[in-house]
């Protein structure tokens, strides 16, 4: 899987970070950062977890 | 590349003011009718360009407030929060103030359990049977759940209907005629600013009655703010400043998420074989006597699409504006610099290409594969997309499945006038439903 991040609309609520910590960094008033776009598998369920639960939909994970 | 275009104005003017404090909904049809996904019509003088389907909801969603502003678009927001409360504030500003830290994921589990206590005080004096209206039940139990939530239990606790019944007169206080003038000399005005003379009066009791110093453990947000001082000692804010402050945090979730509990549980009654779905989910769902606020942070499919589809058919917000800061053009028309921009959420929701028999209730659409609402991330917009997309969307619909849960658990319901009768009140910019919106309920039996 691959993680895309629309850095437009992201507005740096954190909660990917909340969800898959070694996935997602997000600076104090910054975006977010992806550490590892392209998680292993294991990863799964946080990583769909972040995607669903961004107050602004700005990931999307697409399948590789 | 081709020359830039005028919108097209709709038909009906000169100006569309008192058709939109009317049947906004029939205007806004109408814009994308005559003119396509990008029309205009007049307010109290001011051109309005009116956005509707993907590519121009695109556009408006993802400009930032340098481009496309918020502060100027609700001008009847300004008396209600009051002077300095968030449309008096920068866009930096506003984003600081959006990352509502109650809001956060590690606080949504206490939420889902502060949620289910209060529908269960709500429901304990309803005895066996009897009847509901569906506006003041769920207005008041969302301002008990908001402010427990948001500000605190402390502070909830203090609440009783008379605060709800304030607040309702805050939302009513927001005619279109603000446009004109916020302040015009009209009777849901003059209630709505009696109204929060009345809630700075109630929140001033309830600073006086504080202790000056509670224990670190047992502070709400309201000890939290009384504390602040300024350098010479005295407290920062007003109780005109913390009840501004208050009616402006709950304000987005509270009459957003009232609405669609009724609208959800109209549509649920409208369609009795959804009901019986949803009601063997949740049956299923807690036969193992599990909790309330641990099942509301999971999916509960059938629930959750038919809410989903009330929000889609019933929007609560139909509307959203925003001021251009300079001149933008999209979809090959020219919007120039101070023209206001609208984005019609109750006209996108029922885009027929994108969402086959739009008028109907198919809470189906959203089971995979179809998943419309994931697949027109630009049209099925109740709760608004991109950079504004509502924070608080997962805590509503957290709140929902905890509302749902309790209720269809132990009672059933049936409509206590004909179906077709529950409609919203368009009347004001916050649209609320209009009454008679009666409800029978009866204890269930098994």
């Amino acid at each position: 899987m691959r993680i895309e991040a629309d850095l437009d609309i992201c507005q740096g609520h954190a909660m990917c970070e909340l969800e898959a910590p070694d996935v997602f960094e997000v600076p104090k008033k910054g975006k977010v950062r992806v550490l590892d776009p392209e998680p292993p598998d294991g990863l799964r369920a946080e990583v769909a977890a972040a995607v669903r639960y961004c107050p602004t939909q700005a990931l999307r994970l697409l399948e590789t | 590349m081709t020359a830039l275009v005028d919108p097209r104005v709709v038909s009906g003017g000169p100006d569309h003011l008192e058709e939109l404090r009317s049947d906004p909904i029939a205007l806004m049809k109408r814009v994308r009718e005559e003119c396509g996904d990008v029309g205009e019509f007049r307010l109290a003088g001011r051109r309005v360009v009116l956005l509707t389907g993907a590519e121009a909801n695109e556009y408006f969603f993802r400009s930032p407030d340098e481009e496309l502003d918020q502060a100027e678009a609700y001008p009847f927001m300004t008396p209600i929060f009051g002077e300095g409360v968030v449309f008096d504030a920068t866009p930096e500003q506003r984003r600081e103030a959006l990352h509502n830290q109650a809001l956060k994921g590690s606080f949504l589990k206490g939420h889902a359990a502060t949620i289910a206590a209060e529908v269960d005080r709500a429901v304990a004096g309803w005895g066996d049977e009897g009847v509901i209206d569906l506006l003041d039940f769920f207005a008041e139990l969302t301002i008990y759940t908001s402010s427990a939530c948001l500000i605190g239990k402390k502070f909830r606790e203090q609440l009783d209907r008379r605060f709800a019944e304030l607040y309702h007169d805050l939302e009513r206080g927001t005619d279109a005629i603000a446009y004109v003038d916020p302040y015009a000399d009209i009777e849901s005005f003059r209630r709505r600013d009696t109204a929060r003379a009345a809630l700075v009066e109630l929140v001033q009791g309830i600073m006086d009655g504080r202790p000056p110093r509670p224990p670190r453990e047992d502070r709400d947000l309201l000890d939290v703010l009384m504390s602040i001082k300024e350098p010479d000692g005295t407290p920062k804010f007003t109780a005109d400043q913390v009840t501004g402050m208050f009616i402006s945090m709950m304000f987005a979730g509270h009459h957003t998420t009232s609405g669609t509990a009724a609208w959800s549980l109209i549509e649920l009654l409208r369609h009795p074989d959804v009901l019986a779905g949803v009601v063997q989910e949740l049956d299923d769902l807690y036969a193992d006597g599990s909790e309330v606020s641990f099942q509301a942070l999971r999916t509960i499919p059938r629930l959750e699409s038919a809410i989903k589809e009330a929000l889609r058919l019933h929007p609560p917000l139909i509307l959203l504006l925003r001021v251009a800061q300079s001149d933008q053009e999209v979809c090959g028309h020219r919007i120039p610099k101070g023209t206001m921009v609208g984005c019609s959420l109750a006209v996108s929701n029922r885009i027929e290409s994108d969402f086959p028999e739009p008028d109907e209730f198919r809470p189906e659409r959203y089971i995979a594969p179809r998943e419309e609402d994931l697949l027109n991330r630009w049209t099925w917009v109740p709760f608004g997309a991109g950079r504004h997309r509502c924070v608080g969307a997962n805590f509503a619909m957290i709140q929902l499945k905890a509302i749902f849960s309790v209720l269809l658990r132990d009672w059933e319901f049936e409509p206590a006038q004909p179906p077709e009768t529950y409609r919203n009140d368009h009347s004001k910019m916050v649209v609320q439903l209009a009454q008679p919106c009666a409800v029978r309920y009866r204890r269930r039996r098994r």
